[in-house]
């Protein structure tokens, strides 16, 4: 299913999406597996599947160190190609991953295996608009959607140049700063998504970790919320690792059906 | 070509956080590097506050011994003891043209960070500089000095605990509080403007060379000969003799324990001789990864070498042959270190002692011509723990 689909049938329901980001290979191949099943399971609308590189530097601690334990246990982009191709669902995945690792594959390469494996979109936090022309073309000969960012300090008329380019939908930083759970969800939330004017789907990461503050966000105008750092710290506990992941991605879907 | 490009190397591979902040940049680098009031301020700063111009000094028994003219750029004797300080000094002032309030770097043997507290405790910045733990170890006099300094320094305890991890950790605070802070990097790396912006503050030193030069010899040298991390005091020395096509630029890297890679880690540091094209920190440039694109930890004796990456115009200028890369290895850099320290009286930084090893090695070879000029970036005092643990450990 693409992405686009998904969010047309969330629309009928008139529900928001929950899209849930985990390292693929954190702690190990066959524990993502049973993770990502966890999170079908209660709900999630689209699985982010982080493919690990050694030097991720928009993340913060708690996925950096997803990532360390990841490419410990052997994670590579082979490996991370076959555990996608592992997961049984019609929702859609997406990549998510440094540009280095995608170049180094190959970008044609690297779509069509995305594509072979139900990979329906990829995100690459290095890779701002002016410097991605050649795999948006590569994505779009393979009918990928290449997702990109926006955060509280681009302006207008950048904001028109990546809203143009970005399609499956457009990732709201809502904060500056690093991935990683907060507190509070950021006052620039209601002011960039005010800003964002397009019919793409906006879903609202960086720091969203429970069910009121994905309720809020979505009360401000997002159409998903972005979950991951608040899933990789209960998989890094190793307690009660899937039904505590199931626990929390159903309370955030929840807040997803309920806040329109 | 993009202007943020040189050749096929360069660019701007970072989070879309950073872009108004580069764009900022450049913009103010472009409207201050003309400007009067700006000119004269920086002037003031590299007379009064780091010392320049430094001696084009001739190393005679060095000269005699190898026979060939051998003169040292001595940027040792900058404020601070390296070559760091140039750069800091300028954007230190560009910040603060920029009206910024805080200023952060990254650092490797800690000569970029204290170059960074310096400038920052003159110019009234809040500063903080990012340090791998590895290096807080290694170099901690350096640490000491930017405390004292009322640096703030953070021990970066991820991945290989040095210089790249540093600058990670320092694109991360940048992110997070790019409305008021300025990253001060260290060397020709980095997203574009960057490479630029350093490689000019830092050719105050090939400029001084190019007029001494001629003062002492009439002619320009056959060679320039200056050791490479990053680059930024080669890129500084070669600049300016970029189009005098018979000047032979040689940047020497560090080559560790030998040219050779384990699973995770290179032996070396030498990206422009053996490194491969990839993305790094912000730059299309030549790094050392493995099959996948995974970044390898370097490894190299002196701390401010050892990096996975190279600055992109580098990287360019050695595909179109314009300079030479050559490396040395850690057992070779100490000979060196103790060489220049006995005969001339002169105690050279593990990373300058790379240049000198390369010129004793191709004294004979008739590479360097006759008359060379080595880029002394700074001074061995802060490497003198590291070689004292070795000889502890020979002996």
């Amino acid at each position: 299913m693409r992405i686009h689909d998904k969010f047309s049938e969330l629309d009928e329901k008139d529900e928001k999406a929950l899209i849930a980001y985990v390292c693929a290979g954190d702690p190990s191949f066959e524990e993502t597996k049973e993770i990502v099943k966890s999170l079908i399971n209660a709900g999630a609308d689209i699985i982010e599947l982080g493919l690990p590189f050694s030097d991720p530097v928009a993340d913060g601690p708690t996925i950096e160190a997803a990532a360390q334990r990841a490419l410990e246990a052997g994670m590579n982009p082979d490996r991370y190609f076959e555990l996608a191709a592992d997961i049984d669902t019609d929702i859609p995945l997406v990549c998510m991953t440094y540009y280095n690792l995608i170049y180094q594959r190959g970008l044609e390469k690297f779509a069509e295996d995305c594509v072979n494996v139900g990979i329906r979109g990829i995100i690459v936090p290095d890779l701002p608009a002016e410097e991605a022309d050649d795999l948006h073309n590569a994505c779009k000969e393979n009918g990928i959607d290449l997702i990109f960012l926006v955060t509280p300090v681009t302006d207008n008329r950048r904001m028109e140049t990546i809203l143009n380019k970005t399609s499956g939908f457009v990732y709201v930083v809502s904060r500056l700063g690093v991935t990683g759970t907060r507190s509070d969800v950021a006052r620039s939330t209601k002011d960039i998504l005010d800003r964002i004017d397009t019919d793409v789907p906006k879903a609202v990461g960086f720091g969203i970790s429970d069910k009121e503050q994905a309720a809020e966000v979505i009360s401000e105008g997002a159409d998903a919320v972005i979950v991951g750092s608040a899933f990789i710290k209960i998989i890094a506990s190793g307690e009660n690792v899937n039904e505590r992941v199931e626990t929390l991605a159903r309370e955030l879907k929840e807040a997803c059906r309920t806040e329109n | 070509m993009k202007k943020s490009m040189y050749g096929k190397y360069g660019g701007q591979f970072v989070p879309e956080v950073l872009m108004p902040a580069l764009t900022e940049l450049e913009e103010a680098y472009d409207k201050y590097k003309d400007d009067k009031d700006f000119l004269e301020e920086l002037d003031y700063y590299m007379k009064e506050f780091a010392g320049r111009e430094t001696p084009l000094y001739f190393a005679k028994n060095l000269s005699k011994k190898y026979g060939i003219k051998i003169y040292l750029k001595r940027e040792d004797l900058v404020h601070g003891g390296a070559h760091k300080l140039n750069n800091t000094i300028g954007q230190g002032l560009l910040a603060k043209y920029m009206r910024k309030k805080r200023i952060i770097a990254e650092t490797g043997a800690g000569q970029h960070g204290t170059a960074t507290a310096m400038i920052g405790a003159n110019l009234g910045f809040e500063t903080e500089v990012y340090m791998g733990a590895k290096d807080v170890e290694r170099q901690h006099m350096n640490v000491y000095r930017m405390e004292l300094m009322g640096s703030k320094v953070n021990s970066v305890e991820s991945g290989s605990r040095t210089l790249k991890d540093a600058i990670n950790e320092a694109l991360r605070d940048w992110v997070t509080n790019v409305e008021n802070t300025h990253y001060l990097i260290g060397s020709v790396v980095g997203p574009h403007p960057y490479p630029m912006i350093v490689r000019d503050f830092q050719s105050v030193i090939g400029n001084e060379v190019k007029k001494q030069i001629m003062e002492k010899e009439g002619r320009l040298p056959d060679s320039i000969v200056a050791c490479a991390g990053g680059g930024s005091n080669a890129m500084g020395i070669f600049h300016p003799f970029i189009d005098d096509k018979d000047v032979r630029l040689f940047p020497v890297e560090a080559g560790g324990c030998g040219l050779k890679n384990t699973n995770k880690e290179a032996l070396h540091s030498a990206s422009l001789s053996v490194g491969e094209e990839g993305i790094l920190q912000g730059a299309y440039t030549k790094i050392l990864q493995d099959e996948y694109g995974q970044i390898l930890e370097s490894s190299s004796v002196s701390a401010g070498l050892d990096y996975s990456g190279v600055g992109p115009e580098l990287a360019h200028l050695a595909d179109i042959g314009r300079i030479e890369p050559r490396y040395v290895t850690d057992d070779e850099a100490l000979e060196a270190f103790y060489e220049l320290s006995r005969n001339e009286g002169i105690i050279p930084a593990l990373e300058s002692s790379h240049a000198i090893a390369n010129v004793m090695k191709m004294a004979d070879d008739g590479e360097l011509g006759e008359l060379v000029v080595i880029s002394l970036s700074g001074r061995g005092d802060k490497d003198l723990e590291t070689v004292f643990k070795l000889k502890e450990m020979e002996a």
